[in-house]
C-alpha cells in the first residue's frame, strides 16, 4: 500500500475509533498522520515483520495524544490486528488515549505527558553514536508541545553532539487545546529558534507525501528539525483548522459525513 | 560516601561497558576520574536534569545501565515525571543517585536539602529506595543495584561518614544489619544519621537503658520479615530518618507492619513538617527541625517505658 493510501485509511480508522469510543483529539490525528504514514510506511527502516529486529529505526511519538493516528497506521501497515482499533479507547483494550508501548507492536516509548520523547531519543542516538551504529531516530512533536523546556534541553543535547542520526518533525498545525499557538504562548520565529539551537531546519507541506519523504530522507552530520506544516483536523472540511476538534468527539453523523469526504476525494490527500 | 559510590562505580564498569555515568554539571573533584577512566561511558548533560533522565531512559532502552548524578532535589523532584514516565513506566535500568541526603548540604538552604525524596521516590511503580549509611552500605547497593534490572534509587550522604561496617554487608534480600546489641528498645535507621542513634544508644546506656541500633539501607522493597526479626525481643521500633515523616522510611516500616497485622509498637522520628528558613550546618539544623539529639534520646525512652 502506497503512503497516501495508508493515511487515506488510517484517517477513516482514526475518526471512527474516536468516535465510536468518545476519544477526544481527532484534530491532532488528523493533521499529523500523513508525517506518520511517510515515516513508518516508507522512509524508516522499521516493519510489521520485525519489530524486535536490534538494527531497526526508532520512531518515538512524543505527541502521545495522537495515539488513534498512531494506531491508525500502524494497524492499516499490518503491526497488530486491525480489530484491534476497534476497542480503542475503551475497557480492558490493549490501545489507550494516549501512545501506549506496552504490548503495542510499533511503539517504541508510551507519551502523554508532553516533553518526552526527544530527551529520550537523544539518549538512544547518542548511545548508537558511542557504538558505532547508524541507525536514525525519528521524533515526532507537536508545535503546542514546544512551549515544554525540556524539548529544548534535548536540542541543547542532539546539537552539542551532533546527533546527525536524529530527526525531529514538528506538527505544525498551529493550533492547541484553548486557542492558536501565537495566541496562547507565541513560538515564531519558530525554524529561527530550532537553528538557533544548532539544527538543520527545513519547512515543508506536512500534507505533501512527496516533499515528506524528501525531506525526511536528507541526512546530516547535524540532527534535522523538520517543521511540517499542516492543518489540523485535515481532509474533513468542517474539522479543518477547527480549535474545537482538539477535544469534540464526531457523533455518528459527522462520521458519516467525514467518512464519505475520505472515501471519494482521494485526492484529498496529495500524493 | 560520594567518593565511596564513584570509586565503586569505577571499579564497577572495569568489567561492565554498560554502566553509563550520567551527570548534572556536579561533582567537581569526585567523577573527573570516572570521565578520564571511561570517556565513553561518561556524560556531562549540562544543567538539565528533565533532558538527563530522558537520555538516561533512552540508553537504558539499548541496553545500557546509567547512573545518573547530581546533588539534593536535582536528579529526583527536578524530572520526576521523566523518572515515572520514562523510566518507571517502562521499567528501565536506570539508577537516579542524589548527593546530600537530608540536610548535609545545610547552610545551603531549603532548596538544597533533600528531605521529601524518599516519601516521592518510594511510591513510583517498581524502584528501589536505597539509602545507606556509610561507604560500605554504599558499595553494597551498587552491587545490589547492578544484578537487577529495575529502576533504583540511591540516596547518599555527602562525605566523611563514620564506617558502620569493616566490609559491604549483603544487600541482596534487603536485611537490615544490627549495628550496636541491645535488648530493650530498637532503633531502626536509615541512612547516615545513625551516627546520632548510636550517640543516643550510648548516653541511654549510661540511664540504664539498653538500645539495640540497626541500619536499613534497603527502604523499598522493605523486608519487613527480616525487620521484625532485627527488632525481635525488644519493647518496639523507633525508626529514625533524616526526612519528613510524612510518607518516608518510618511510613514504610509502619505500613509493613499495620499490613501484616503485626502489633509491634513503632515511633516515628524525622524532620519537621515545615520549610527550613533558618541557616546552618547539617548538625545544628537538626538540633532545630525536629531532630535534636535530646529531643531523639527523650523520645526513645519516654517510648521503651510506655510499652516496656
Amino acid at each position: 500500500m502506497d503512503t497516501t493510501e495508508l493515511a487515506r485509511r488510517a484517517r477513516i480508522s482514526a475518526l471512527t475509533m474516536c468516535s465510536q469510543s468518545g476519544a477526544s483529539h481527532i484534530g491532532a490525528a488528523l493533521s499529523v498522520i500523513d508525517v506518520l504514514a511517510v515515516i513508518y510506511g516508507d522512509v524508516a527502516n522499521v516493519s510489521p515483520d520485525r519489530v524486535d529486529d536490534p538494527a531497526r529505526d526508532i520512531v518515538l511519538v512524543s505527541k502521545g495524544h495522537s495515539a488513534s493516528g498512531v494506531y491508525a497506521v500502524l494497524g492499516q501497515a499490518g503491526y497488530f490486528p486491525l480489530d484491534w482499533l476497534d476497542d480503542y479507547y475503551l475497557d480492558g483494550s490493549h490501545l489507550g488515549g494516549h501512545v501506549t508501548a506496552h504490548g503495542v507492536p510499533g511503539v517504541e516509548l508510551s507519551t502523554g505527558a508532553l516533553g518526552h520523547a526527544l530527551p529520550f531519543g537523544v539518549g538512544r542516538a547518542l548511545t548508537d553514536k558511542i557504538d558505532g551504529i547508524d541507525r536514525r531516530v525519528f521524533v515526532v512533536l507537536s508545535d503546542g508541545e514546544c512551549a515544554e523546556g525540556s524539548n529544548w534541553e534535548g536540542a541543547l543535547m542532539g546539537a552539542h553532539h551532533g546527533l546527525g542520526n536524529v530527526t525531529v518533525v514538528v506538527d505544525r498545525n498551529r493550533l492547541q487545546i484553548l486557542g492558536r499557538t501565537e495566541d496562547v504562548l507565541g513560538l515564531e520565529p519558530f525554524p529561527d529558534k530550532w537553528r538557533a539551537f544548532g539544527w538543520e531546519v527545513e519547512e515543508i507541506d506536512g500534507h505533501d507525501h512527496a516533499a515528506i519523504r524528501r525531506a525526511l530522507r536528507v541526512r546530516s552530520d547535524r540532527p534535522r528539525a523538520i517543521i511540517a506544516n499542516t492543518t489540523k483536523g485535515k481532509g474533513v472540511d468542517f474539522m479543518e483548522d477547527k480549535v474545537e476538534w482538539h477535544t469534540l468527539v464526531p457523533n455518528a453523523d459527522q462520521l458519516a459525513v467525514a467518512i464519505a469526504q475520505l472515501e471519494t476525494n482521494t485526492t484529498e490527500v496529495p500524493a | 560516601m560520594r567518593d565511596a559510590f564513584v570509586k565503586k562505580l569505577n571499579e564497577s564498569a572495569a568489567d561492565n561497558p554498560d554502566i553509563m555515568l550520567l551527570v548534572g554539571d556536579l561533582g567537581f573533584g569526585v567523577v573527573a576520574d570516572f570521565g578520564l577512566t571511561y570517556p565513553k561511558q561518561f556524560l556531562n548533560c549540562g544543567v538539565a536534569e528533565q533532558s538527563m533522565v530522558g537520555i538516561a531512559a533512552g540508553m537504558a532502552s539499548a541496553g545500557r545501565r546509567p547512573f545518573v548524578y547530581s546533588i539534593a532535589n536535582f536528579p529526583t523532584l527536578r524530572p520526576l515525571e521523566q523518572i515515572r514516565n520514562d523510566v518507571c513506566y517502562h521499567g528501565l535500568g536506570v539508577t537516579i543517585v542524589s548527593v546530600g541526603a537530608g540536610l548535609a548540604y545545610g547552610s545551603l538552604g531549603y532548596t538544597h536539602h533533600a528531605v521529601e525524596d524518599i516519601s516521592i521516590l518510594r511510591s513510583l511503580p517498581g524502584m528501589r529506595v536505597y539509602s545507606p549509611a556509610d561507604a560500605m552500605e554504599c558499595r553494597a547497593a551498587v552491587d545490589a543495584i547492578l544484578a537487577d534490572p529495575s529502576p533504583a534509587y540511591l540516596r547518599l550522604g555527602k562525605n566523611k561518614e563514620p564506617l558502620m561496617h569493616e566490609a559491604p554487608p549483603d544487600l541482596f534480600q534487603g536485611a537490615p544489619i544490627v549495628v550496636r546489641e541491645g535488648s530493650d528498645v530498637t532503633v531502626l535507621v536509615a541512612g547516615p544519621i545513625i551516627v546520632q542513634a548510636l550517640e543516643v544508644a550510648e548516653q541511654l546506656a549510661e540511664a540504664g537503658v539498653s538500645v539495640r541500633v540497626v541500619s536499613c539501607p534497603v527502604i523499598k522493597p522493605l523486608n519487613a520479615e527480616a525487620v521484625r526479626d532485627a527488632a525481635a525481643g525488644t519493647v518496639g521500633i523507633v525508626t529514625l530518618e533524616e526526612h519528613t515523616v510524612l510518607g518516608g522510611f518510618g511510613s514504610a516500616v509502619l505500613e509493613a507492619f499495620a499490613v501484616r497485622g503485626w502489633r509491634t509498637p513503632i515511633l516515628p522520628l524525622g524532620l519537621a513538617d515545615a520549610a527550613t528558613h533558618i541557616i546552618g550546618g547539617q548538625e545544628w539544623l537538626r538540633e532545630r527541625a525536629g531532630l535534636a539529639t535530646s529531643y531523639v534520646r527523650d523520645s526513645v525512652a519516654s517510648f521503651t517505658s510506655t510499652n516496656a
